[in-house]
């Protein structure tokens, strides 16, 4: 009279899991061959090239290929990092544009945290971005005088990419704000900004801030090339930003915003308190995706002569001693563009996750 | 296109007007810096090196005027321009003077409202081709398959020639440089053109340079010089002087290394050139020993094509100096 009791569940040993996962069916089979036959040929190759034939140190890139045929020549790296990094900066005082650097990390660290998001952290950025200007330009407490055409490399990179960001988010949130404004002056005049500047490429703004804005100034008075680029970047951004944020206003449902009315809040209130968190947070997806855009774009200053990471390292393998390393360098600079990007989309996964584990994600579920 | 051009021009033309209100060498000494315009990298010409200092024939232009204004070689400061950006930073006064390989032309010394001070290297559009191919002459080079750039000077030489010659070539056009070059070098084509220049720089930086000869022919004139704006014949005078104490020094025989035991001579012409007689400095604007500066902190023109251009593998040429076989001549300092 013993009940037969169920048979207790397998856990799939090695053989059963391969046979899910990778041996399911004949397509899956092929697909797993292909893919195995493609790492083993290609795999042991390429750690060979980027590791152990690779050569760390030599004197130029003809005596770094002597030495190694088939390996990597990161003594190229290695002779220019501090080119690429920080440009035509003056050599003596590199340590300037590293700790703004360094700056940079910390204050985006501090920026990431949630427990931070007080509203002293808007001083403490302020505090942070006066530091990075006093050690970039120095003038004061002792540093010398470095006027901004002799910025550049990573540094340069992170001043156009933070910059653009701090200021075209705000922007953005304005002018979203105003294209869905009842005011028809405010409304039509953000429709023909948004539009205006996303009908252009970024290149033609930066040519017109570069080469054009320049001759229509009065003589004597030129407003340097960084600044007409990063406000070009700044517009540009905007435009695009403002977009998506529009996106997020309109996903709210109108009852979020009647109730907002109901309970007699005013319109700044409503929209700071109210409707913007929920907005912003439904538009994390495509706002990390145009900073990241942004955060690329910047490499868009070299067709104006800005020695940016990209161009400092174009202008390191144009010295004929180092020509023909380009994959190594383009290589290096892909790994220092991917370093960011992807920080900023695993964080905006994470900042995803944790957002719609709160009271308002679990409110708007219910409407 | 055209008319945005001209517009671009019309407006670039009224900027320059204003900028002249005021000499550009007081602005200069005011400000305390020559703002010199520079090719954003060009090996040779102007290119930073590992520690990110600029260094070239044209760099060495613009310490040179530093040194003559200043007596100070150091007082320069960079902009780096690209090719469609250098015009109108010199015509809206954003850089006191471009020093960027730009090839003299009428066109551009009249209707742009430029003035080239002069020829600091003598260029040419040549041809490169693989040794193994046994080419001595560019008239041997009927129906080969020639590797240029699209858009430029370069593509029209090229044809010229080759009608005027009645010969017939399949062009390879590629857009970007380093892919044109990786055409001519896996031999998808005979033959690569541009500036000799070009030529050898890139030629210097393969494994074998000896793999590839350049051709005697050489089918273009591209006189490179500095540039300054219209309307400032002070300013014009400095820098063309600049230049010119290079070249005169060189044939003078005086160098970076022995222009202090110069002093003591009792040549003449050594005594005006270092200002010890003589009232050149005064004339220019400058101080008297504008000449003994340049060539003290800069070096003459031969020991900067020393420096920058043979260790790329260029020869003189005719860049060398009039008594030597070249071209490269000095109207006489005195």
């Amino acid at each position: 009279m013993s009940a037969v009791l169920p048979r207790p569940p397998v856990l799939p040993g090695p053989i059963e899991w391969l046979r899910a996962n990778l041996f399911s069916n004949i397509p899956n089979a092929l697909l797993t061959v292909v893919a195995l036959y493609l790492i083993w040929r290609y795999l042991p190759p390429f750690v060979n090239w980027v590791f152990i034939d690779a050569i760390w140190r030599a004197p130029s890139s003809t005596a770094c290929r002597a030495a190694a045929e088939a390996g990597a020549c990161w003594a190229f790296i290695d002779e220019k990092h501090r080119f690429i990094l920080f440009g035509t900066y003056p050599f003596e005082e590199h340590w300037r544009p590293g700790v703004a650097t360094l700056l940079f990390l910390a204050l985006y660290a501090v920026s990431a945290m949630r427990r931070f998001w007080r509203p002293w952290l808007a001083l403490v950025w302020l505090a942070g971005l006066a530091l990075i200007g006093i050690l970039m330009w120095g003038g004061v407490f002792g540093l010398s005088y470095v006027e901004n055409e002799r910025w550049g490399g990573l540094v340069l990179t992170l001043i156009l990419a933070t910059f653009g960001i701090v200021f075209a988010f705000p922007l953005s949130i304005l002018l979203a704000l105003g294209r869905r404004s009842e005011m028809p002056v405010v409304r039509s005049f953000c429709v023909i900004y948004i539009e205006l500047i996303r009908g252009v490429p970024l290149i033609s703004l930066l040519f017109m801030a570069s080469v054009v804005m320049p001759l229509f100034l009065p003589s004597g008075v030129t407003v340097d090339k960084l600044l007409r680029a990063q406000i070009a970047l700044i517009l540009f951004s905007a435009a695009y930003l403002a977009e998506v944020v529009r996106g997020g206003l309109q996903a709210i449902p109108r009852g979020q915003y009647e109730a907002a009315e109901a309970l007699g809040l005013s319109f700044g209130k409503r929209t700071v308190l109210i409707i913007l968190p929920q907005a912003l947070k439904i538009s994390i997806p495509p706002l990390v995706n145009t900073f990241i855009g942004l955060f690329k774009d910047t490499s868009l200053v070299v067709i104006i002569g800005l020695f940016d990471l990209l161009l400092a390292l174009k202008t390191a393998i144009n010295e004929p001693a180092w020509s023909g390393v380009g994959v190594e360098a383009y290589l290096f600079a892909s790994l220092v563009y991917f370093a960011f990007c992807y920080a900023m989309s695993q964080y905006s996964q994470r900042l995803e996750r944790d957002l719609s584990r709160g009271p308002v994600a679990r409110a708007l579920k219910d409407t | 296109m055209k008319r945005i051009v001209r517009l671009t021009l019309g407006i670039a033309l009224l900027g320059a007007g204003a900028v002249h209100a005021q000499g550009t060498l007081d602005a200069v000494q005011k400000k305390g810096f020559v703002q010199c315009g520079t090719n954003v990298g060009l090996a040779g010409f102007a290119q930073p090196d590992s520690r990110g200092a600029w260094k070239g024939l044209d760099v060495d232009v613009c310490r040179a005027i530093a040194a003559a204004v200043f007596g100070d070689a150091t007082k320069v400061r960079y902009t780096p321009t690209t090719a469609v950006q250098r015009f109108p930073a010199l015509q809206s006064g954003e850089v006191d003077v471009l020093s960027r390989n730009t090839t003299w032309t009428i066109t551009r010394d009249t209707s742009l409202g430029f003035n080239f001070v002069g020829v600091n290297y003598y260029d040419g559009q040549g041809f490169m081709v693989p040794k193994k191919l046994n080419v001595k002459s560019a008239k041997q080079l009927n129906g080969a398959t020639i590797c240029v750039q699209p858009g430029t000077t370069t593509e029209l030489n090229l044809s010229d020639y080759f009608r005027a010659n009645r010969m017939t070539f399949k062009p390879v056009v590629i857009e970007k440089l380093e892919e044109t070059l990786n055409a001519y070098y896996s031999g998808r084509c005979d033959v690569f053109t541009t500036d000799v220049s070009g030529l050898v720089s890139t030629r210097g930086s393969r494994p074998n340079p000896a793999d590839h000869v350049i051709l005697p022919e050489v089918i273009s004139k591209e006189p490179l010089g500095p540039v300054v704006r219209h309307g400032d014949d002070r300013w014009f005078d400095i820098v063309k002087w600049s230049l010119y104490a290079m070249i005169e020094a060189e044939e003078m025989g005086l160098t970076s290394k022995n222009i202090d035991q110069a002093s003591a001579s009792k040549d003449p012409a050594v005594q005006r050139f270092i200002g010890a007689t003589g009232d050149f400095g005064k004339m220019l604007g400058v101080d008297n020993k504008w000449a003994f500066n340049i060539i003290k902190q800069v070096g003459n023109y031969g020991e900067s094509f020393e420096a920058n251009l043979k260790p790329l593998g260029f020869e003189r040429g005719i860049n060398e100096l009039w008594t030597k076989g070249g071209i490269m001549y000095a109207p006489p300092l005195r």
